[in-house]
């Protein structure tokens, strides 16, 4: 029984080693953060429109939409296009873009050059109404509820996997009466 | 003398700023606030730094905000607040004790505790092997001969 107190290190190393190996999995990101806005009310904004309509708080409400951080200049903007542009094809998802610190002469530049998957994209020059969304890096991804809650963000570029098994069966949910 | 230089150089090197001219408030007390809360506030993008710190875009908007907070009458209190809400605990680089963090925080207090008592416990605890029995009467012989001899 004594005896047992000798393989305490041992123990103590295999709970250190599990560990370490928990962060060391495939697909573990630190620098991804939970979002501190989860399932609270969208911050109120109102943004001007690049072309046409612009992006407000108040026009989202009634049913889930989706909205999207981009800007012209970010690289993994692009990597994610392809999907936004199939995500906007099937039928009721309503993705809004939101241009992130953006000339909208680039942005215009970007979504002539790429395709517009968006219904209404707004213009935030000044990145204050990503700063109030919490966002700190493009592409970041939201989706909210008919009520105006934020219940899901992505942060980084959409997988064709995150939209498969987190996006769409969430956006079901969501538009269940 | 180069140790002296470079001793010297640290004595009076400051902490680097991120912080421009640009940003700065016009009162100086509201920016020396400004700068204890840019100090304890993370930038997200380059983690280990603080926004006062940090050159990164991001960081630059959160010293904006901060300083529209001041500069509208906040609290401290009330501007870190308005960081949290938005990005979550992860931004204030001194966590704040809660039940969650007790862990963090009374943690290493506690081992300290433990192995204190640990090495009092393995100190003072008899020893494991048993005194040895006194010598037997031959043996009481044998060592006074061994002893003359080596005295002779």
């Amino acid at each position: 029984m004594r005896r047992l107190i000798y393989l305490l290190p041992a123990g103590l190393f295999l709970v250190l080693a599990l560990y370490f190996a928990m962060s060391l999995r495939p697909g573990y990101d630190p620098h991804i953060l939970p979002s501190a806005m989860l399932d609270k009310p969208a911050p109120d904004f109102a943004l001007p429109g690049l072309k046409g309509d612009g992006v407000a708080k108040a026009g989202l409400a009634g049913q889930p939409a989706v909205v999207n951080f981009f800007a012209s200049w970010c690289v993994p903007c692009r990597v994610e296009h392809p999907i936004l542009m199939r995500l906007a094809s099937q039928e009721g998802i309503r993705l809004y873009g939101i241009a992130y610190k953006d000339k909208p002469d680039d942005s215009a530049r970007f979504l002539s050059q790429f395709g517009d998957p968006y219904r209404a994209i707004g213009v935030d020059r000044a990145g204050t109404v990503g700063l109030d969304f919490g966002v700190y890096g493009v592409p970041e991804t939201y989706v909210i509820d008919r009520a105006g809650t934020i219940r899901k963000r992505f942060v980084g570029p959409l997988t064709a996997q995150a939209v498969e098994t987190e996006l769409l069966p969430l956006l079901q949910r969501l538009s269940r009466p | 003398m180069r140790i002296l230089l470079a001793a010297a150089l640290l004595a009076f090197s400051v902490a680097a700023h991120a912080v421009e001219p640009a940003e700065r408030l016009p009162d100086p007390a509201l920016e020396a606030r400004a700068r204890t809360i840019g100090a304890g506030l993370r930038c997200l993008v380059c983690q280990n730094e603080s926004i006062d710190e940090s050159g990164a875009e991001l960081a630059r908007d959160i010293r904006a905000l901060v300083r529209r907070r001041l500069a509208a009458g906040d609290t401290d209190e009330a501007v870190f607040q308005a960081v949290v809400d938005r990005y979550g605990d992860f931004v204030l680089l001194r966590p704040p004790v809660r039940r969650e963090t007790w862990l963090l925080w009374y943690g290493p207090i506690g081992l300290l505790v433990l192995g204190i008592g640990g090495a009092f416990v393995w100190l003072r605890r008899p020893s494991a092997v048993p005194p040895a029995p006194d010598l037997t009467a031959e043996e009481q012989q044998r060592l006074a001969e061994l002893m003359k001899e080596d005295q002779a």
